[in-house]
């Protein structure tokens, strides 16, 4: 093939061909006897799969003052049964090559076993055994919590993970669930015992709010069958759904210093209280978020990295869960810079909600997240994600089937009219952690707030 | 189960592989430049990664910052990263898109320098130096990654100097060394092309040809420093840091046998024997029996050349003193020898291993960067295809001779970080 050279041999861009067609892996429902719900999509490329257990036992179904209990019973889960000590639950998993991931999110938690299929069988037999009657030793119990007590220690030396959980703490009021990290804090982990931990275990982990997931190499009478057989003996009975509190810890904007000695950068966030993920212009507010921080080629980390050098990266985006998640805008910078950085992070929030976004600005955001689609799903456990994520949200079974036409649907207006909307500059907490004296020496040029001082060891 | 690969050279010699996999209309293109950190010159420590962020800031068709974006536009994921040896580039993006991805490869790959500018050169400084500040010098630990290789590797040596450079060497470069590199490193025959995922055979190669045929052999790279090292320290190093940091960690490192010989295989089933997952040695001693740690890793850096090295990496509780974390791990070290690996601990390793491996080559970008990987190095990609079959051959013998002739007192070297507080205590009682 030849075609046109320009000057230097160089070759002009290429036109593009015209995309193949996609679909996300079709997925059929059971249910099972004891009212657990079964999605099965098969999925075949390499002889791979996926299995989640999805229990409505997420951080916000927790008793009040028990925070991080919701984690603390999902680790537990594979540390003692009636037959086998935690050793011999890892052993046994691991000599079929089987990786189990226990993930605690806000709304639900999710146990996840990757195996080969040759091996898939026994894996998802042996979970079934060891999940459904979990022994909770003593031992195990303190060492789980010792060993987050250690997490918590280190990660007050850890800028950015810090800035998260301190994040949490100036958007949330104190009575919020939200406002407390998922794992919990050092008083709420030391006060949980063991009988709350059995408690638990016995309201959240009910047949009636099980969800089970499978994605992989397995047609769907197998996994049907197999699923009966390792769940089919779990309790009838559903748990109630919880919900928390989401509303602000105040009105009006906050301007939060967290001080940490020595520090060489000042980690940033910036934002406020969200939308919940069921929202009729989920679009528009993905899209938004898109052109403002969250590509790349954003506004926000094209000012602030390639335009001005302050920082490596700097995005935004909405934490999407049942009830109101947070909208936060992150990023690190030269210490020396953080209040002109949080000034540019806040010029382009108001920007984004004076005028329409240009139209090349909406079609790379839309055109990335129509691309990206095919991408996203290359593996098991990614599929099994989205089943397990559309299930939490109860999002509609065509959910996949029309994203990316929804996404392409979007407009200039729809974007302007979603950052007006979901966008607050006047609710914005700003915080930083970092050195506080050259933070302090900043605030002049910032002054929009009063500052609160905090230190991370207060729990509230 | 084997991938399938097809190879050709150009007359200029670029090396390609292609990868079919027709599964999902996905791509990935994955460039591997056989330059790295080790290929600096003295007083330019850093440069090689500086070099990659410039790759972004566009070439003679391309505008600063527009390869992002038209990867990003045509709905696709990319990046770059510098390591000791090699400098990778990677896109994936819907096929349909692959002579676009080819097309911005070759045009940097020729055309680089007619875009290279003083302003952009000073801007990807700064975020450089921002990078180091986020991934090292504002993290707890995070100097390890410079300290290690300093700790294990002589002064004289290519991988004994910080990747992410000094400040000040960064502040050294110049547009000069931007063209120096460029003209040395960044050739066809210097490069593999590596193209996973739904494409078709022939009209690729003819896209392959058109874009980067005309692209002029390199020069040949520049005869290296030596890289030869002993098999063993011949001692125990230690360095210990009080750090900024509320629990003590361990990095216990050794000198190991090349990625890719007979007897690296040997040592990565060894290290997973010791710390991959909580069914290994260190988890079940210090985590779950002797509860003195939070945390256990074991790792191989899976250099090619010189020597690798095995590395365990280990986080107390609160309250365990770095002393007592290094006189544990040092203990499960030496455990190997009264107590041997046995088949069931190599079946374990090889099984997790096994389905590691295949997990991990469900995306056509690492199956990319594999097949880079092995055809750099050994100038064979078909080699990800053995991968499986050289770790099942591995013998529990094997795994104890590799114990004997590596794992001794004679071949360590100990980073630990200890808290600031607790060592200042210690020294002033």
């Amino acid at each position: 093939m030849t075609g046109a050279t320009q000057a230097g041999g160089r070759v002009p861009r290429p036109d593009s061909l015209p995309p193949r067609p996609y679909r996300f892996p079709r997925f059929e429902r059971r249910r099972l006897d004891n009212g657990g719900k079964l999605v099965i999509a098969p999925a075949r490329k390499l002889p791979l799969a996926t299995v989640c257990i999805v229990a409505e036992a997420g951080a916000v179904t927790e008793p009040a003052g028990r925070e991080g209990i919701a984690q603390l019973v999902g680790d537990l889960l594979l540390e003692g049964s009636a037959g086998y000590s935690g050793a011999e639950i890892a052993e046994r998993f691991e000599r079929l090559g089987a990786v189990v991931e226990i993930e605690t999110q806000w709304d639900v938690s999710v146990i996840c076993v990757s195996a080969l299929r040759q091996h898939l069988e026994s894996a998802v037999q042996f979970l079934g055994e060891v999940v459904r009657a979990p022994s909770f030793p003593e031992r195990e119990v303190e060492r789980l919590k010792s060993e987050r007590r250690a997490e918590l220690m280190r990660q007050h030396t850890e800028p950015r993970g810090l800035a998260d959980d301190m994040f949490s703490r100036v958007v949330y009021t104190a009575a919020s669930r939200y406002s407390r990290p998922i794992g919990g804090t050092e008083k709420s982990v030391t006060s949980i015992s063991g009988q709350d931990v059995q408690r638990f275990f016995d309201d959240r982990y009910r047949a009636g709010g099980l969800t089970i997931v499978i994605a992989g190499d397995v047609d769907v009478d197998d996994g049907d069958r197999m699923t009966r057989s390792a769940f089919g003996g779990w309790p009838a009975g559903a748990p109630v759904i919880a919900t928390t509190n989401d509303t602000p810890a105040r009105d009006g904007r906050g301007l939060h210093i967290v001080p940490k000695a020595d520090a060489q950068q000042a980690e940033l966030r910036i934002g406020h209280v969200g939308v919940p993920r069921n929202h009729p212009d989920y679009y528009s507010i993905v899209i938004m978020n898109a052109v403002l921080g969250g590509l790349f080629s954003s506004r926000i980390n094209l000012n602030l990295r390639e335009r001005h050098g302050y920082t490596y990266g700097a995005f935004s985006g909405f934490d999407w869960r049942r009830q109101c998640g947070p909208f936060s805008v992150s990023t690190a910078v030269q210490t020396e810079v953080t209040a002109r950085a949080a000034k540019e992070v806040i010029a382009e929030i108001d920007r984004i909600r004076e005028a329409e976004v240009s139209a090349a600005e909406l079609s790379l955001a839309t055109s990335y997240l129509d691309g990206v689609f095919p991408i996203r799903y290359e593996t098991t456990e990614s599929i099994a994600d989205a089943l397990v994520t559309l299930n939490t949200f109860g999002l509609p079974d065509n959910f996949h089937d029309v994203y990316r036409e929804r996404i392409r649907a979007v407009t200039t207006h729809d974007v302007l009219r979603a950052a007006r909307e979901y966008l607050t500059p006047d609710a914005l907490q700003v915080l930083m952690v970092g050195d506080a004296g050259p933070l302090r020496a900043q605030l002049e040029e910032l002054a929009f707030a009063p500052v609160t001082l905090h230190n991370p060891k207060d729990e509230s | 189960m084997r991938i399938p690969i097809d190879t050709f050279r150009l007359p200029n010699g670029l090396f390609v592989v292609l990868s079919m996999d027709q599964t999902a209309p996905i791509v990935a293109v994955n460039l591997w430049y056989h330059v790295g950190s080790a290929n600096e010159r003295t007083g330019r420590t850093g440069f090689a990664h500086l070099f990659e962020h410039m790759l972004f800031q566009g070439s003679a068709d391309v505008d600063s910052n527009e390869h992002f974006e038209l990867i990003q536009r045509a709905g696709g994921t990319l990046n770059g990263s510098t390591w000791l040896d090699r400098t990778n580039y990677f896109e994936t993006v819907p096929s349909n898109h692959l002579e676009l991805v080819l097309w911005l490869e070759s045009n940097r790959m020729g055309h680089l320098l007619p875009a290279m500018t003083q302003q952009k050169l000073d801007n990807q400084r700064d975020v450089v130096k921002n990078e180091r500040r986020w991934s090292l010098d504002n993290q707890p630990y995070g100097s390890w990654w410079e300290r290690l290789p300093a700790l294990c590797y002589p002064l004289e040596h290519p991988f004994h100097h910080s990747l992410i450079g000094s400040n000040e060497d960064l502040d050294a470069a110049s547009l000069e060394d931007i063209g120096d590199f460029f003209r040395t490193y960044y050739t066809p025959d210097n490069a593999v092309l590596s193209i996973a995922g739904d494409f078709d055979p022939a009209r690729t190669r003819a896209w392959v040809e058109r874009h980067f045929g005309p692209i002029p052999k390199g020069g040949g790279r520049p005869s290296a420093t030596s890289d030869a090292m002993p098999p063993r320290f011949g001692g125990w190093r230690r360095e210990v840091v009080p750090d900024n940091v509320a629990l003590s960690r361990l990095f216990l490192a050794f000198l190991s046998p090349v990625f890719g010989s007979e007897a690296y295989y040997a040592a990565s089933v060894c290290a997973a024997v010791l710390g991959l997952k909580k069914g290994s040695r260190l988890y079940r001693s210090l985590v779950r029996d002797r509860r003195l740690a939070s945390d256990t890793k074991a790792f191989t850096y899976d250099l090619s050349k010189g020597s690798d090295l095995l590395v365990l990496d280990v986080t107390g509780l609160a309250g365990v003193s770095g002393e007592e974390l290094e006189v544990a791990v040092a203990a499960e070290v030496d455990a190997l020898r009264s107590k041997p690996v046995t088949g069931e601990e190599v079946g374990r390793a090889v099984a997790l291993l096994e389905s590691d491996y295949v997990t991990a080559i469900q995306s056509a970008g690492e199956r990319a960067d594999r097949l880079s990987m092995f055809a750099t190095y050994f100038g064979d990609p078909s080699l990800i295809n053995e991968q499986v079959e050289r770790y099942r051959k591995v013998t529990a013998k094997a795994v104890n001779e590799f114990v004997r002739d590596r794992l001794g007192s004679d071949n360590r070297a100990s980073l630990l970080y200890v808290p600031r507080e607790a060592a200042t205590r210690t020294a002033a009682a």
